[in-house]
């Protein structure tokens, strides 16, 4: 078992140096579903303790992008490296070593537009089930850390509701949770507003906000604007699978050159 | 006693009490080997259906045509048919293959030959049961599972089959219900289940309306008792899911 644990954490690739290695590297990243390509060619570098905001019209390739990142979408080709770390990739793109997926996955924690709590279990069994199941940590520590993690997004009094009884900025709120729990490297939200009521939206981005501030490593695809200038480090807008500009938020906001990210910026404002 | 005379049921009573002379330990021990082969055939129609729904569902195409003919023909044949047709198949293979190894003629036990045919019939159903319920199962909460590292095999164990427990619980308790009366088909081959042991009882003794009455009886209270427990498992399958009557909170 100790072994087996030791053999799992790989030494990361050479190419990085340990004091200024990316959290997240994206090179050159294709997907294509059938014969449509979504993403035409993406790079993108997220430093530790950035926050990355992804911005870009409807069907731009956000999600897809951020899904390829933890392969819930095999890329077509491209790379993707974390925190140092190349995942293998067979000639199509598929994962060439499940195990490291799996290992890789729970260092990248994702926070999902439609939550996706797993509905037959409580809020602090949400949150303890992958430190228990996946990383093998004993029950009560699991515990005690989710009960703290569920005081932290304002939950302490529901740890025995289960999901569909709560709000949406309830569930949002115990899905950052439960991303938490896995004290995650980097943190991938979709869309984490785009489903709940106008009135749930701040809870919500209090609580991002939050471990943004804390210095969390996040690539966040979001519509809001204003929190995207507000928090983000970096902002990528996206357009038709390309990266058509990016930049600190206030060039990219405060003075955007392309045309189309001009369009953009009017027409959700 | 002297309530039973008076409506005429002495005679009725003393056929069915379970000493000699009277049928009712045969009677009980019919039901006994139904239930036996019910709980058998049930259980291995779970474990053939799961195995059908994930087939039916992830498999390639080979398999999934493969398990598309088990379902339909099984679930066009009428029952009695299959068991004719699977019980003297199977035994007949299942001699000329110890015939082969050089074995003699092998002695199958009822019990056994029962639960294989039933099972086999009541996977062809689940499958479609436990299909109907993974689908149900909202995919961002497998996609949830996979996107925190979860193996596949977990995944499926921790949340695909406990979520769609909600989905399924209806149609299982419906299958078990079926699996409880159709061992009475068993009859047919001459095993003794409830239904064999009853018309036994009431052809040696004429007294058809009272036997079979009390064999309905019998297969009622089966019915009653599984509907309780299958009430308490569905109330926690879906304890998860907002009930309906009561709205949201
Ligand atoms: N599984 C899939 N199969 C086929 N096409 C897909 C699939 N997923 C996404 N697409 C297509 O890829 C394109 C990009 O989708 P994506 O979800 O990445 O966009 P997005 O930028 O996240 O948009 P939104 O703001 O609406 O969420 C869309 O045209 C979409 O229809
Ligand atoms: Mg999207």
């Amino acid at each position: 078992m100790p072994s087996a644990a030791l053999a799992d954490q790989a030494p990361p690739t050479a190419q990085a140096t340990a004091t200024q290695r990316a959290a997240v590297q994206v090179e050159d990243l294709h997907k294509s579903f059938g014969n449509l390509e979504v993403l035409k060619g993406v790079s993108l570098t997220a430093k530790q303790g950035d926050v990355v905001a992804i911005i870009g019209g409807s069907g731009s390739g956000k999600s897809t992008m951020l899904r390829c990142i933890n392969f819930l979408e095999t890329p077509s080709a491209g790379k993707i490296i974390i925190d140092g770390e190349e995942i293998e990739m067979r000639a199509d793109g598929s994962p060439a070593n499940r195990r490291q997926i799996e290992r890789i996955r729970t260092r990248l924690a994702m926070v999902f537009q439609s939550f996706n709590l797993w509905s037959h279990r409580t809020l602090l069994e949400n949150v303890i089930e992958v430190p228990v199941h996946v990383l093998k940590q004993p029950r009560a520590e699991a515990i005690a850390k989710a009960r703290k993690l569920l005081v932290r997004v304002g939950l302490a009094d529901k740890e025995e509701a289960f999901p569909a009884f709560l709000s949406g900025g309830q569930q949002q709120r115990a899905a950052i949770a439960r991303a938490l729990a896995v004290d995650p490297g980097v943190m991938l939200f979709d869309e984490p507003t785009s489903a709940l009521d106008p009135e749930l939206v701040g809870e919500v981005l209090t609580v991002i906000r939050d471990l943004a501030a804390e210095g969390r490593t996040m690539l966040l695809v979001t519509h809001e604007m204003r929190f995207a200038r507000e928090v983000a480090d970096h902002v990528v807008y996206l357009y038709q699978g390309r990266i058509e500009e990016q930049g600190p938020p206030a060039e990219v906001f405060g003075n955007p050159k392309s045309e189309r990210l001009q369009q953009f910026l009017k027409s959700v404002s | 006693m002297i309530i039973l005379e008076w409506l005429g049921l002495a005679e009725s009573a003393a056929l069915l009490s379970l000493s000699a002379p009277g049928w009712g330990s045969n009677l009980l021990r019919g039901l006994a080997n139904s239930l036996q082969i019910a709980f058998g055939a049930f259980g291995m129609g779970l474990i053939i259906g799961l195995f059908g729904a994930y087939g039916k569902l992830y498999g390639g195409p080979v398999l999934r045509d493969l398990l598309a003919i088990y379902t339909t023909v099984i679930r066009a044949v009428p029952e009695l048919v299959l068991i004719l047709i699977l019980y003297y198949v199977g035994t007949d293979l299942i001699n000329k293959a110890a015939a082969l190894m050089g074995y003699g003629r092998v002695e199958i036990s009822g019990v056994v030959a029962g639960i294989w045919v039933l099972g086999i019939v009541q996977g062809a159903y689940a499958t479609e049961v436990l299909r109907g319920a993974i689908l149900a199962v909202p995919p961002g909460q497998i996609e949830a599972a996979r996107a925190y590292g979860m193996p596949a095999l977990m995944t499926m164990r921790r949340v695909t089959i406990p979520a769609m427990m909600a989905f399924a619980t209806p149609g299982l308790a419906n299958l078990w219900l079926i699996a409880t009366k159709d061992t009475a088909l068993l009859a047919v081959v001459g095993f003794n289940e409830l239904t064999l042991e009853t018309k036994q009882a009431a052809s040696s003794t004429r007294a058809y309306f009272t036997f079979f009455l009390a064999a309905g009886g019998l297969y009622l209270m089966v019915t009653l008792c599984s509907g309780a427990v299958f009430a308490r498992i569905e109330k926690w399958a879906r304890r998860g899911q907002p009930s309906l009557r009561e709205g949201r909170s």
